[in-house]
Protein backbone atom coordinates (compact mmCIF):
# COMPACT_ATOMS: atom_id res chain seq x y z
CA UNK A 1 0.00 0.00 0.00
CA UNK A 2 1.50 3.67 -1.13
CA UNK A 3 2.08 5.82 2.10
CA UNK A 4 1.47 9.60 1.55
CA UNK A 5 3.20 11.45 4.11
CA UNK A 6 0.58 13.87 4.38
CA UNK A 7 -2.26 13.47 6.70
CA UNK A 8 -5.72 14.95 5.48
CA UNK A 9 -6.62 18.44 6.90
CA UNK A 10 -10.15 17.62 7.82
CA UNK A 11 -10.37 21.23 9.56
CA UNK A 12 -10.06 23.16 6.46
CA UNK A 13 -12.22 20.68 4.44
CA UNK A 14 -15.30 20.61 7.07
CA UNK A 15 -14.84 24.68 7.43
CA UNK A 16 -15.19 24.90 3.38
CA UNK A 17 -18.24 22.13 3.25
CA UNK A 18 -19.95 24.50 6.39
CA UNK A 19 -19.29 27.90 4.06
CA UNK A 20 -20.97 25.78 1.09
CA UNK A 21 -23.58 24.85 2.72
CA UNK A 22 -24.35 28.14 3.94
CA UNK A 23 -24.08 29.48 1.40
CA UNK A 24 -26.48 26.99 -0.71
CA UNK A 25 -29.11 27.73 2.22
CA UNK A 26 -28.77 31.21 1.76
CA UNK A 27 -29.60 30.52 -1.78
CA UNK A 28 -32.68 28.34 -1.35
CA UNK A 29 -34.20 31.02 1.36
CA UNK A 30 -33.74 33.43 -1.37
CA UNK A 31 -35.19 32.26 -3.70
CA UNK A 32 -38.19 30.82 -1.60
CA UNK A 33 -38.79 34.60 -0.38
CA UNK A 34 -38.74 35.98 -3.87
CA UNK A 35 -41.26 33.67 -5.38
CA UNK A 36 -43.36 33.99 -1.92
CA UNK A 37 -43.24 38.31 -1.96
CA UNK A 38 -43.58 38.72 -5.69
CA UNK A 39 -45.31 35.17 -7.20
CA UNK A 40 -44.11 33.21 -9.93
CA UNK A 41 -43.96 35.69 -13.04
CA UNK A 42 -41.23 37.78 -12.63
CA UNK A 43 -38.65 35.05 -11.32
CA UNK A 44 -38.19 33.01 -14.83
CA UNK A 45 -37.17 36.30 -16.18
CA UNK A 46 -34.29 37.47 -13.21
CA UNK A 47 -33.11 33.95 -13.08
CA UNK A 48 -32.53 33.78 -17.30
CA UNK A 49 -30.37 37.12 -16.71
CA UNK A 50 -28.36 36.19 -13.87
CA UNK A 51 -27.71 32.75 -16.03
CA UNK A 52 -26.87 34.46 -18.78
CA UNK A 53 -24.00 36.44 -16.42
CA UNK A 54 -23.22 33.23 -14.89
CA UNK A 55 -22.99 31.36 -18.44
CA UNK A 56 -20.75 33.67 -19.52
CA UNK A 57 -18.61 34.42 -16.74
CA UNK A 58 -18.07 30.57 -16.64
CA UNK A 59 -17.47 29.93 -20.36
CA UNK A 60 -15.29 32.79 -20.81
CA UNK A 61 -13.71 32.93 -17.43
CA UNK A 62 -10.25 32.58 -19.19
CA UNK A 63 -10.30 35.04 -21.73
CA UNK A 64 -12.07 37.77 -20.02
CA UNK A 65 -8.77 37.52 -17.32
CA UNK A 66 -6.32 37.56 -20.03
CA UNK A 67 -8.01 40.34 -21.48
CA UNK A 68 -8.25 42.35 -18.33
CA UNK A 69 -4.73 41.66 -17.23
CA UNK A 70 -3.41 42.00 -20.49
CA UNK A 71 -2.12 38.48 -20.48
CA UNK A 72 -0.09 37.10 -24.05
CA UNK A 73 -0.16 33.63 -24.61
CA UNK A 74 3.37 32.33 -25.12
CA UNK A 75 4.82 29.37 -27.03
CA UNK A 76 7.50 26.83 -25.85
CA UNK A 77 9.64 28.56 -28.35
CA UNK A 78 9.12 32.04 -26.67
CA UNK A 79 9.34 30.93 -22.82
CA UNK A 80 10.94 27.95 -22.74
CA UNK A 81 12.23 27.77 -19.13
CA UNK A 82 8.39 28.71 -18.03
CA UNK A 83 6.76 25.93 -19.97
CA UNK A 84 9.62 23.13 -19.04
CA UNK A 85 8.64 23.93 -15.58
CA UNK A 86 5.18 23.40 -16.02
CA UNK A 87 5.71 20.27 -18.17
CA UNK A 88 7.34 19.07 -15.52
CA UNK A 89 4.68 20.02 -12.80
CA UNK A 90 2.28 18.58 -14.62
CA UNK A 91 3.57 15.45 -15.24
CA UNK A 92 4.34 15.17 -11.58
CA UNK A 93 0.44 16.56 -10.77
CA UNK A 94 -0.56 13.77 -14.13
CA UNK A 95 -2.71 16.59 -15.34
CA UNK A 96 -2.84 18.20 -18.78
CA UNK A 97 -0.92 20.83 -19.42
CA UNK A 98 -2.59 24.40 -19.39
CA UNK A 99 -1.92 27.30 -21.68
CA UNK A 100 0.70 29.47 -20.76
CA UNK A 101 0.45 33.42 -21.03
CA UNK A 102 2.56 36.15 -19.51
CA UNK A 103 1.39 39.70 -18.46
CA UNK A 104 3.79 42.62 -18.72
CA UNK A 105 3.16 44.19 -15.67
CA UNK A 106 5.25 44.82 -12.56
CA UNK A 107 3.11 43.70 -10.23
CA UNK A 108 4.63 40.69 -8.92
CA UNK A 109 1.48 38.03 -9.51
CA UNK A 110 0.30 35.31 -11.29
CA UNK A 111 -3.09 33.81 -12.00
CA UNK A 112 -4.80 31.05 -13.12
CA UNK A 113 -8.33 30.84 -14.80
CA UNK A 114 -10.39 28.48 -16.72
CA UNK A 115 -13.36 26.56 -16.39
CA UNK A 116 -11.35 23.30 -16.67
CA UNK A 117 -8.49 21.09 -16.64
CA UNK A 118 -8.78 21.33 -20.64
CA UNK A 119 -9.27 25.52 -21.13
CA UNK A 120 -7.04 26.38 -17.95
CA UNK A 121 -4.65 29.36 -18.64
CA UNK A 122 -1.59 29.55 -16.48
CA UNK A 123 -0.53 33.44 -16.26
CA UNK A 124 2.43 35.19 -14.29
CA UNK A 125 3.28 38.58 -14.99
CA UNK A 126 6.87 39.82 -16.05
CA UNK A 127 7.41 41.26 -12.48
CA UNK A 128 7.53 37.73 -10.66
CA UNK A 129 9.76 36.75 -13.17
CA UNK A 130 12.01 39.35 -12.40
CA UNK A 131 11.94 39.25 -8.81
CA UNK A 132 11.24 34.78 -7.62
CA UNK A 133 14.36 32.75 -7.78
CA UNK A 134 13.78 29.82 -9.91
CA UNK A 135 12.22 27.50 -7.31
CA UNK A 136 10.10 29.93 -5.72
CA UNK A 137 8.61 30.74 -9.27
CA UNK A 138 8.13 26.96 -9.58
CA UNK A 139 6.48 27.06 -6.04
CA UNK A 140 4.23 29.44 -7.47
CA UNK A 141 3.11 27.80 -10.27
CA UNK A 142 2.38 24.38 -8.51
CA UNK A 143 0.09 26.56 -6.15
CA UNK A 144 -1.87 28.18 -9.61
CA UNK A 145 -2.12 24.86 -11.36
CA UNK A 146 -3.38 23.21 -8.18
CA UNK A 147 -6.56 26.14 -8.67
CA UNK A 148 -6.92 24.55 -12.14
CA UNK A 149 -6.86 20.71 -10.58
CA UNK A 150 -9.35 21.84 -7.73
CA UNK A 151 -11.18 23.89 -10.55
CA UNK A 152 -11.90 27.07 -8.20
CA UNK A 153 -13.18 28.97 -11.03
CA UNK A 154 -15.73 26.73 -11.10
CA UNK A 155 -16.66 26.51 -7.87
CA UNK A 156 -16.01 30.61 -7.53
CA UNK A 157 -18.17 31.34 -10.79
CA UNK A 158 -21.25 29.21 -9.04
CA UNK A 159 -20.69 30.16 -5.50
CA UNK A 160 -21.22 34.06 -6.73
CA UNK A 161 -23.77 33.33 -9.26
CA UNK A 162 -26.13 34.48 -5.76
CA UNK A 163 -24.23 37.49 -5.06
CA UNK A 164 -24.93 38.67 -9.03
CA UNK A 165 -29.03 37.41 -8.46
CA UNK A 166 -29.26 39.84 -5.42
CA UNK A 167 -27.43 42.46 -6.83
CA UNK A 168 -29.82 42.32 -9.80
CA UNK A 169 -33.11 42.30 -8.26
CA UNK A 170 -31.95 45.69 -6.12
CA UNK A 171 -31.09 47.57 -9.16
CA UNK A 172 -34.09 46.10 -11.04
CA UNK A 173 -36.33 47.03 -8.36
CA UNK A 174 -34.91 50.29 -8.40
CA UNK A 175 -35.62 51.10 -11.67
CA UNK A 176 -38.91 49.47 -11.13
CA UNK A 177 -39.55 52.04 -8.21
CA UNK A 178 -38.48 55.16 -10.36
CA UNK A 179 -40.23 54.30 -13.15
CA UNK A 180 -43.76 53.73 -11.77
CA UNK A 181 -43.48 50.83 -10.06
CA UNK A 182 -45.84 47.92 -11.00
CA UNK A 183 -43.01 46.27 -12.96
CA UNK A 184 -42.56 43.82 -11.14
CA UNK A 185 -45.46 41.05 -12.25
CA UNK A 186 -47.99 40.88 -9.74
CA UNK A 187 -50.84 43.36 -11.05
CA UNK A 188 -52.40 44.59 -8.48
CA UNK A 189 -54.96 47.86 -8.13
CA UNK A 190 -52.87 49.19 -4.90
CA UNK A 191 -49.98 51.17 -5.40
CA UNK A 192 -49.58 51.49 -1.71
CA UNK A 193 -48.96 48.10 -1.42
CA UNK A 194 -46.81 47.74 -4.62
CA UNK A 195 -44.28 50.13 -3.17
CA UNK A 196 -43.93 47.97 -0.25
CA UNK A 197 -42.97 45.07 -1.60
CA UNK A 198 -40.69 46.37 -3.73
CA UNK A 199 -38.68 47.84 -0.76
CA UNK A 200 -39.02 44.53 0.70
CA UNK A 201 -37.68 43.04 -2.19
CA UNK A 202 -34.72 45.64 -1.94
CA UNK A 203 -34.00 45.29 1.79
CA UNK A 204 -34.05 41.43 1.71
CA UNK A 205 -31.64 41.52 -1.85
CA UNK A 206 -29.44 43.69 0.10
CA UNK A 207 -29.15 41.27 2.88
CA UNK A 208 -28.67 38.68 0.87
CA UNK A 209 -25.82 40.32 -1.35
CA UNK A 210 -23.77 41.12 1.96
CA UNK A 211 -24.25 37.72 3.33
CA UNK A 212 -23.16 36.07 0.23
CA UNK A 213 -20.56 38.67 -0.33
CA UNK A 214 -19.43 37.09 2.83
CA UNK A 215 -19.51 34.15 2.30
CA UNK A 216 -17.72 34.01 -1.16
CA UNK A 217 -14.71 35.76 0.72
CA UNK A 218 -14.35 32.94 3.17
CA UNK A 219 -14.64 30.24 0.35
CA UNK A 220 -12.32 31.98 -1.58
CA UNK A 221 -10.03 32.26 1.40
CA UNK A 222 -10.45 28.17 1.80
CA UNK A 223 -9.50 27.64 -1.31
CA UNK A 224 -6.59 29.62 -1.17
CA UNK A 225 -5.40 27.43 1.44
CA UNK A 226 -6.55 24.53 0.05
CA UNK A 227 -3.81 25.65 -3.26
CA UNK A 228 -1.36 26.42 -1.00
CA UNK A 229 -1.33 22.99 0.50
CA UNK A 230 -1.65 21.25 -2.44
CA UNK A 231 0.80 23.31 -3.86
CA UNK A 232 3.52 22.68 -0.75
CA UNK A 233 2.96 19.20 -1.02
CA UNK A 234 3.64 18.62 -5.08
CA UNK A 235 7.07 19.96 -5.22
CA UNK A 236 7.76 18.68 -1.50
CA UNK A 237 8.86 21.61 -0.60
CA UNK A 238 6.49 24.17 1.58
CA UNK A 239 9.50 26.81 2.64
CA UNK A 240 9.75 27.65 -0.57
CA UNK A 241 6.21 28.46 -1.11
CA UNK A 242 6.50 30.20 2.27
CA UNK A 243 9.41 32.66 0.93
CA UNK A 244 8.10 33.11 -2.54
CA UNK A 245 5.08 34.45 -0.55
CA UNK A 246 6.76 36.49 1.63
CA UNK A 247 8.49 38.16 -1.23
CA UNK A 248 6.06 39.07 -3.28
CA UNK A 249 3.47 40.36 -0.27
CA UNK A 250 6.43 42.44 0.77
CA UNK A 251 6.96 43.44 -2.62
CA UNK A 252 2.97 44.01 -3.08
CA UNK A 253 3.02 46.50 -0.06
CA UNK A 254 5.58 48.99 -2.09
CA UNK A 255 3.72 49.33 -5.35
CA UNK A 256 2.58 52.57 -5.48
CA UNK A 257 -1.36 53.43 -5.49
CA UNK A 258 -1.66 54.21 -9.10
CA UNK A 259 -0.87 50.79 -9.94
CA UNK A 260 -3.33 49.14 -7.38
CA UNK A 261 -5.90 51.54 -8.76
CA UNK A 262 -5.54 50.84 -12.92
CA UNK A 263 -6.37 47.38 -11.21
CA UNK A 264 -9.38 47.92 -9.69
CA UNK A 265 -11.73 49.09 -12.35
CA UNK A 266 -11.54 45.10 -13.44
CA UNK A 267 -13.75 44.83 -9.98
CA UNK A 268 -15.79 47.24 -10.86
CA UNK A 269 -16.63 46.13 -14.34
CA UNK A 270 -17.87 42.82 -13.34
CA UNK A 271 -20.43 43.10 -11.34
CA UNK A 272 -19.42 39.51 -9.09
CA UNK A 273 -16.32 39.88 -6.69
CA UNK A 274 -13.49 39.30 -9.42
CA UNK A 275 -12.40 36.78 -7.82
CA UNK A 276 -14.85 34.82 -9.92
CA UNK A 277 -12.53 35.29 -13.28
CA UNK A 278 -9.48 34.09 -11.83
CA UNK A 279 -7.19 33.16 -9.17
CA UNK A 280 -4.21 35.68 -8.28
CA UNK A 281 -1.94 34.90 -6.07
CA UNK A 282 -1.82 37.88 -4.15
CA UNK A 283 -3.87 40.34 -4.97
CA UNK A 284 -7.38 41.53 -3.15
CA UNK A 285 -6.01 41.09 0.44
CA UNK A 286 -9.63 40.34 1.27
CA UNK A 287 -10.34 37.25 -0.97
CA UNK A 288 -6.72 35.76 0.61
CA UNK A 289 -5.94 34.48 4.07
CA UNK A 290 -3.36 36.63 5.63
CA UNK A 291 -0.20 35.82 5.15
CA UNK A 292 0.29 35.04 8.83
CA UNK A 293 -2.27 32.14 8.35
CA UNK A 294 -0.84 31.23 4.81
CA UNK A 295 3.16 30.90 6.51
CA UNK A 296 1.71 28.96 9.54
CA UNK A 297 0.16 26.54 7.13
CA UNK A 298 3.12 25.76 5.45
CA UNK A 299 5.52 25.77 8.61
CA UNK A 300 3.25 22.65 9.85
CA UNK A 301 3.59 20.99 6.42
CA UNK A 302 7.24 21.63 6.65
CA UNK A 303 7.27 19.63 10.00
CA UNK A 304 5.64 16.78 8.21
CA UNK A 305 7.76 16.34 5.79
CA UNK A 306 10.62 16.44 8.99
CA UNK A 307 9.43 13.51 10.46
CA UNK A 308 11.65 10.78 10.20
CA UNK A 309 10.09 7.58 8.80
CA UNK B 1 -14.82 10.68 -4.63
CA UNK B 2 -13.15 12.70 -7.37
CA UNK B 3 -16.24 15.11 -7.81
CA UNK B 4 -15.87 15.68 -3.63
CA UNK B 5 -11.97 15.72 -3.78
CA UNK B 6 -12.10 18.65 -6.49
CA UNK B 7 -15.20 20.57 -4.43
CA UNK B 8 -13.74 20.35 -1.63
CA UNK B 9 -10.15 21.12 -2.95
CA UNK B 10 -8.23 18.65 -1.34
CA UNK B 11 -6.35 16.62 -4.38
CA UNK B 12 -4.33 13.94 -2.96
CA UNK B 13 -0.39 13.41 -4.07
CA UNK B 14 -0.84 10.81 -7.20
CA UNK B 15 1.12 7.92 -5.90
CA UNK B 16 3.17 6.26 -8.57
CA UNK B 17 2.56 3.18 -11.10
CA UNK B 18 5.47 0.94 -11.20
CA UNK B 19 3.87 -2.05 -12.86
CA UNK B 20 4.61 -1.35 -16.69
CA UNK B 21 8.11 -0.45 -15.92
CA UNK B 22 9.51 -4.11 -16.76
CA UNK B 23 7.85 -4.40 -19.69
CA UNK B 24 10.55 -2.62 -21.44
CA UNK B 25 13.24 -5.46 -21.33
CA UNK B 26 10.63 -7.01 -24.09
CA UNK B 27 10.17 -3.77 -25.69
CA UNK B 28 13.83 -3.40 -26.65
CA UNK B 29 13.81 -6.13 -28.28
CA UNK B 30 10.95 -5.54 -30.67
CA UNK B 31 12.66 -1.84 -30.67
CA UNK B 32 15.81 -3.35 -32.14
CA UNK B 33 14.22 -5.64 -34.70
CA UNK B 34 11.69 -2.89 -35.93
CA UNK B 35 13.55 0.02 -36.15
CA UNK B 36 16.62 -0.21 -35.21
CA UNK B 37 17.75 1.55 -32.07
CA UNK B 38 19.92 -0.30 -29.20
CA UNK B 39 20.07 0.15 -25.98
CA UNK B 40 22.64 2.48 -24.95
CA UNK B 41 23.67 0.52 -21.52
CA UNK B 42 22.49 3.87 -19.94
CA UNK B 43 19.47 4.83 -17.81
CA UNK B 44 18.44 7.44 -15.08
CA UNK B 45 15.53 8.16 -12.55
CA UNK B 46 14.08 11.45 -12.13
CA UNK B 47 12.42 12.43 -8.93
CA UNK B 48 12.01 16.39 -6.98
CA UNK B 49 13.72 16.19 -4.15
CA UNK B 50 11.40 17.11 -0.95
CA UNK B 51 12.75 19.37 2.15
CA UNK B 52 12.93 18.30 5.56
CA UNK B 53 15.53 15.53 7.13
CA UNK B 54 12.15 12.85 6.38
CA UNK B 55 13.76 12.99 2.68
CA UNK B 56 17.49 13.17 3.61
CA UNK B 57 17.25 10.07 5.41
CA UNK B 58 15.77 8.36 2.59
CA UNK B 59 17.98 9.63 0.15
CA UNK B 60 20.98 8.40 2.40
CA UNK B 61 19.39 4.88 2.62
CA UNK B 62 18.71 5.18 -0.99
CA UNK B 63 22.47 5.88 -1.97
CA UNK B 64 23.71 2.70 0.69
CA UNK B 65 21.27 0.41 -1.18
CA UNK B 66 21.97 1.37 -4.64
CA UNK B 67 25.85 1.40 -3.81
CA UNK B 68 25.51 -2.05 -3.29
CA UNK B 69 23.00 -2.72 -5.74
CA UNK B 70 25.97 -1.50 -8.42
CA UNK B 71 28.60 -3.17 -6.40
CA UNK B 72 27.42 -6.58 -7.40
CA UNK B 73 25.79 -5.83 -10.51
CA UNK B 74 29.32 -4.13 -11.65
CA UNK B 75 27.33 -1.10 -12.94
CA UNK B 76 27.97 2.18 -12.80
CA UNK B 77 26.60 5.25 -10.93
CA UNK B 78 26.23 8.91 -10.64
CA UNK B 79 23.81 11.36 -8.90
CA UNK B 80 23.20 15.17 -11.26
CA UNK B 81 20.96 17.72 -10.12
CA UNK B 82 19.46 19.86 -13.16
CA UNK B 83 18.42 23.56 -13.04
CA UNK B 84 14.67 22.58 -12.77
CA UNK B 85 15.53 21.49 -9.23
CA UNK B 86 14.90 17.32 -10.04
CA UNK B 87 17.49 14.50 -8.86
CA UNK B 88 18.50 12.38 -11.75
CA UNK B 89 20.24 9.31 -10.72
CA UNK B 90 22.03 8.08 -13.76
CA UNK B 91 22.21 3.86 -14.18
CA UNK B 92 25.46 2.85 -16.37
CA UNK B 93 25.27 -1.51 -17.63
CA UNK B 94 25.43 -3.22 -20.14
CA UNK B 95 22.51 -6.09 -19.41
CA UNK B 96 18.97 -4.18 -19.73
CA UNK B 97 17.64 -6.07 -17.67
CA UNK B 98 19.88 -4.95 -14.35
CA UNK B 99 19.21 -1.73 -15.51
CA UNK B 100 15.55 -2.02 -15.12
CA UNK B 101 15.92 -3.48 -11.35
CA UNK B 102 18.05 -0.62 -10.00
CA UNK B 103 15.72 1.61 -11.24
CA UNK B 104 12.82 -0.22 -9.34
CA UNK B 105 14.93 -0.38 -6.77
CA UNK B 106 15.21 3.74 -6.85
CA UNK B 107 11.48 3.29 -6.93
CA UNK B 108 10.81 1.36 -4.29
CA UNK B 109 12.79 2.78 -1.36
CA UNK B 110 10.91 6.08 -2.53
CA UNK B 111 8.07 4.71 -2.11
CA UNK B 112 8.76 2.86 1.37
CA UNK B 113 9.78 6.02 2.58
CA UNK B 114 6.48 7.71 1.34
CA UNK B 115 8.47 9.76 -1.16
CA UNK B 116 6.77 8.01 -4.17
CA UNK B 117 4.43 11.15 -5.70
CA UNK B 118 8.08 12.78 -5.90
CA UNK B 119 8.93 10.51 -9.21
CA UNK B 120 8.73 12.09 -12.32
CA UNK B 121 9.70 9.95 -14.95
CA UNK B 122 12.50 7.47 -16.01
CA UNK B 123 14.45 7.16 -18.99
CA UNK B 124 16.10 4.66 -20.82
CA UNK B 125 18.71 5.37 -23.43
CA UNK B 126 18.29 3.76 -26.94
CA UNK B 127 20.22 4.88 -30.14
CA UNK B 128 20.21 4.00 -33.69
CA UNK B 129 23.09 0.71 -34.12
CA UNK B 130 25.45 1.96 -36.76
CA UNK B 131 26.84 5.19 -35.26
CA UNK B 132 24.40 7.34 -37.06
CA UNK B 133 24.23 9.33 -33.70
CA UNK B 134 20.19 9.06 -34.04
CA UNK B 135 19.25 9.00 -30.20
CA UNK B 136 15.80 7.64 -28.83
CA UNK B 137 14.91 7.96 -25.15
CA UNK B 138 11.96 5.79 -23.58
CA UNK B 139 10.57 7.76 -20.82
CA UNK B 140 8.28 6.46 -18.39
CA UNK B 141 5.87 8.65 -16.83
CA UNK B 142 5.29 6.92 -13.37
CA UNK B 143 2.02 8.92 -12.53
CA UNK B 144 0.49 7.94 -15.97
CA UNK B 145 2.05 4.82 -15.86
CA UNK B 146 2.94 5.25 -19.45
CA UNK B 147 5.87 5.05 -21.89
CA UNK B 148 7.00 7.94 -24.68
CA UNK B 149 9.82 8.54 -26.96
CA UNK B 150 11.45 11.31 -26.68
CA UNK B 151 14.38 11.71 -29.74
CA UNK B 152 16.67 15.50 -29.03
CA UNK B 153 18.40 16.80 -32.21
CA UNK B 154 20.66 19.79 -31.84
CA UNK B 155 19.51 22.91 -30.79
CA UNK B 156 16.63 21.75 -28.28
CA UNK B 157 14.60 20.49 -31.48
CA UNK B 158 12.90 16.89 -31.71
CA UNK B 159 13.16 14.09 -34.22
CA UNK B 160 9.33 13.70 -34.60
CA UNK B 161 9.38 11.23 -37.39
CA UNK B 162 11.33 8.49 -35.21
CA UNK B 163 9.27 9.39 -32.36
CA UNK B 164 6.29 8.42 -34.31
CA UNK B 165 7.62 5.70 -35.71
CA UNK B 166 8.85 4.18 -32.38
CA UNK B 167 5.14 5.00 -31.22
CA UNK B 168 3.88 2.66 -34.34
CA UNK B 169 6.86 -0.22 -33.31
CA UNK B 170 5.98 -0.31 -29.83
CA UNK B 171 2.00 -0.03 -30.05
CA UNK B 172 1.63 -3.43 -28.55
CA UNK B 173 4.38 -4.09 -26.26
CA UNK B 174 4.15 -1.55 -24.29
CA UNK B 175 1.82 1.30 -22.83
CA UNK B 176 1.98 3.97 -24.85
CA UNK B 177 0.63 7.17 -23.46
CA UNK B 178 -1.80 8.20 -25.70
CA UNK B 179 -2.10 11.92 -25.33
CA UNK B 180 0.74 13.84 -27.86
CA UNK B 181 0.31 16.66 -24.96
CA UNK B 182 1.86 14.88 -22.56
CA UNK B 183 4.99 13.93 -24.45
CA UNK B 184 6.86 16.47 -22.27
CA UNK B 185 10.62 17.20 -23.67
CA UNK B 186 13.61 16.70 -21.36
CA UNK B 187 16.20 18.96 -22.48
CA UNK B 188 19.87 18.71 -21.53
CA UNK B 189 19.50 15.31 -19.78
CA UNK B 190 22.16 13.53 -18.35
CA UNK B 191 21.86 10.29 -20.44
Amino acid sequence: MARTRFPADLGLSSRMLLTMFLLGLLYVVFIGALVAILGTRSLPLVLLIAGGFLFFQYFFSDRIALFAMRGQEVSPQQAPELHQMIDRLCALADMPKPRVAVSDSDIPNAFATGRNQKHAVVCVTTGILRRLSEPELEAVLSHELSHVAHRDVAVMTIASFLGILAGMVVRYSFYAGAFGGGGWGRSNDNRDNTGLVILLVVVASAVVYALSFLLTRALSRYRELSADRAGAILIGRPSTLASALVKVSGEMARIPTRDLRAAEPLNAFFFAPALAQGFSFSSLFHTHPPLERRLEQLAKLEAQLGRQA
Amino acid sequence: MRFLDALLGRSKPKQPKLDALFGVTAAAITLEASAGLKPTGQAAVCFKPASGQGFAAASEELRGVLDLAVQEAGSTLRVEDDRYGYRWVVLGDPELEDLVTAVHMVNATLEQHGFGPQLLCSVFGFAEAGGSGRRCHLVYLYKRGSFYPFAPLQGERRDNELELQVRGALGSDLPIEPELARWFALWGIPL
